[in-house]
């Protein structure tokens, strides 16, 4: 199969979609001829001209809102916020209207709506322009939440973001746009809600998210040859959370680590351990679950302290390790 | 003086009929929002609203100048705008008691009345928070070419706002077909105008967006009527937004929890001597279309339909909790 980048398939992705479906369009800050700030939908002006791939004022309140009114009528609208730091100046409409809409008119409203956005650290943007939010959205009833890991996710998961009827949120992480990787030039999808295992493994479960997907695979191939078999699982889809896939591979390896970029306090990985604990795989479990996350400070700028504030892959390498030093195999299965 | 002169040009281009229907359209407002209020104090809605007294004509003016395909979006305050907008009185009251069979099915109440295939695409809960979405609505219009306006409702609050600047400069960009209609009920919650605004010349800020901007008497029924039919036809031309400033005042409270600290009772009794209800009887009973008769008359039959409503939604079932999470997600 043909390898693209991240940022190829996104765009594939929305071409693909725009040629399939006239409703769908797309707009944001600077997405037509400069091509975004990532420059992901460069291009796709010169095909669908400025009326479906729109250059909006600097406005996301109007954008995201647009986006619902758009969609409340039949539309289909992928709104991009150019970095997602800048989804808390238009959470408003995200939250308290887009998300809610449906609910709040008794069920008889659709919004088939996306809004895209690179998250995420590594790029030296610091404080205001590298937070990984994705909770924020995904504490909120009435959105899905998505982070691809991969190239095809990202052509797939945005694929069925686009032809869902909710407002779905796609989180691309900066560090990912330029990765390469096997993408189908034919029309796909992968279904929102379900978890990918990237490794399989026996001895403890890396739940990962987004770039630490990319970090975990390659912590579980240096602990391979240690000895230590490491299966790891792509959550992809945040909300809905595909808890059944987590909880049958804690079963097996007894043992897990979670790791996001996002702040390890009030995160992610809490709802992970939450779900694990509540589950059988508590029965399962040899020794207490780890949680990496991003530490309780602002992203910095200093590319030093930029990487000391997220899991890196020695991190990962070294929570792995302890569990299996806390609980070795000889022990827990004798 | 000049206001009536006005009045009665404006009056020229509708036939009696539609000044009749205007007028009970009013009454209607009055009475669902008294009987509200009352059932409030017997306790038989429960939660908050917030009462359109004294605004009727802004709201009926403004949406009589729609065409029925056409959408609004509405307020906190947006009892008036629904009931403007077509819609049923049974089912909104049905809505305030929170019974299944409510507008939103008992999950909205007051602040989330909505009928989308109606063209209603909701009341709002955020100051302002309908005006993106009015916005988005006029961009599907505007892109789907079905000719249609949207009509956008929010009070002199929202003014302050930064989601009224977005969407306004948004729509000024893409000349969207939407009337933005601010309703000036002289305070937000009890901030007035006159401390809350930098510029108490609403309309002034239509020019910063390249747009429009025209200031009416928004207890006249039919000032506001013409005024928002120029912006409708300007707008369904494809010549873009118009800001409209309807001015007008709330006799009642904010809302339940308000003691009425910051205005004066002497200023409340001098907008109701300006009653736009009563003023618009007397301009249709000078015009010779409507008898004292006909005006108590009307008064009855809508007494009796806010009554019927009443009793329809006495008699409505209530949600089952086993339903609680249904209409989250498509």
């Amino acid at each position: 199969m043909r390898e693209i980048t991240y940022a190829q398939a996104v765009r594939e992705a929305l071409a693909e979609e725009m040629r399939r479906d006239e409703r769908v369009f797309i707009m944001g800050e600077d997405i037509g001829v400069y091509g975004g700030a990532f420059g992901v939908t460069l291009g796709l002006v010169d095909e669908f001209g400025p009326e479906r791939v729109m250059d909006t004022p600097l406005s996301e309140a109007a954008i995201i809102g647009a986006a619902a009114g758009a969609a409340v009528l039949g539309m289909r609208p992928v709104a991009e916020v150019q970095f997602s730091d800048f989804l808390t100046i238009g959470a408003d409409q995200l939250v308290n209207q887009a998300a809610k809409m449906r609910y709040m008119f008794g069920g008889k409203a659709r919004v088939p709506m996306v809004v895209r956005t690179p998250a995420g650290s590594g790029t030296g943007a610091a404080a205001q322009h590298s937070q990984s939010l994705e909770t924020w959205f995904m504490h909120i009833p009435g959105l899905k939440v998505v982070a691809p890991a991969t190239p095809y996710d990202a052509k797939g998961l945005l694929k069925s973001a686009i032809r869902d009827d909710n407002p779905v949120v796609v989180f691309e992480h900066k560090l990912l746009y330029k990765t390469k990787g096997p993408v189908p030039e034919e029309d796909y999808t992968v279904p929102i809600g379900q978890a990918a295992v990237r490794r399989e493994g026996t001895d403890v479960t890396v739940i990962a998210t987004s770039v630490m997907v990319l970090r975990s695979l390659a912590a579980a191939d240096r602990l391979a040859e240690e000895g230590i078999s490491v299966e790891v699982i792509d959550v992809r889809s945040l909300r809905p959370l595909d808890a059944d896939t987590i909880i049958k591979s804690v079963c097996k390896t007894g043992r897990a680590v979670v790791v996001h970029e996002a702040n390890k306090f009030a995160g992610f990985g809490g709802e992970i351990v939450g779900t694990l604990v509540e589950s059988e795989a508590f029965d399962y479990l040899d020794a207490p679950v780890r949680r990496l996350g991003g530490k309780d400070v602002p992203i910095p700028y200093n590319p030093q302290l930029e990487r000391a504030a997220v899991p890196q892959e020695d991190d990962i390498v070294a929570a792995c390790r302890s569990l299996l030093r806390e609980s070795p195999r000889w022990r827990v299965r004798a | 003086m000049a206001e009536s002169v006005a009045t009665r040009t404006h009056a020229v281009d509708l036939p009696p009929e539609r000044l009749v229907h205007m007028y009970r359209q009013m009454l209607r407002i009055r009475h669902f929002e008294e009987e509200v209020d009352l059932l409030f104090q017997a306790g038989r809605i429960w939660g908050t609203f917030h009462l359109y007294i004294g605004q009727e004509a802004s709201a009926v003016g403004a949406i009589e100048a729609l065409e029925p395909g056409d959408y609004i979006t509405s307020t906190h305050r947006g009892h008036g705008h629904s009931i403007a907008k077509g819609a049923s009185i049974p089912l909104m009251m049905a809505e305030l008691r929170g019974k299944e069979t409510g507008y939103c099915r008992g999950r909205g109440g007051s602040m989330h009345i909505a009928d989308v295939d109606a063209g209603n695409l909701g009341a709002n809960g955020i100051v302002g928070g309908g005006i993106p979405i009015a916005t988005g609505a006029a961009l599907a219009c505007k892109k789907l070419g079905n000719g249609r306006v949207v009509m956008c409702f929010f009070g002199d609050g929202a003014l302050a706002q930064g989601a009224f600047h977005e969407a306004v400069n948004f729509a000024a960009v893409f000349k969207l077909p939407v009337v933005y209609v601010c309703e000036n009920n002289q305070y937000a919650m009890s901030m007035p105008v006159t401390r809350g605004l930098g510029s108490t010349d609403i309309v002034a800020r239509a020019a910063a967006y390249g747009l429009p901007g025209v200031s009416v008497d928004g207890n006249d029924v039919l000032a506001v009527y013409a005024a928002a039919k120029e912006a409708v036809a300007r707008a369904r031309r494809g010549e873009g937004p118009t800001l409209i400033e309807t001015r007008t005042y709330r006799w009642r409270g904010h809302s339940k929890s308000d003691a009425n600290r910051y205005r004066t009772r002497d200023e409340i009794e001098a907008w109701k001597q300006r009653c736009p209800i009563r003023r618009f009887g007397d301009v249709l009973s000078s015009m010779g279309l409507l008898t004292e008769a006909d005006r108590e008359r009307i008064a009855g039959e809508v007494e009796a339909e806010i009554r019927d409503a009443i009793a329809f939604a006495d008699s409505q079932p209530d949600p089952d909790p086993a339903e609680l999470a249904d209409g989250v997600y498509a």
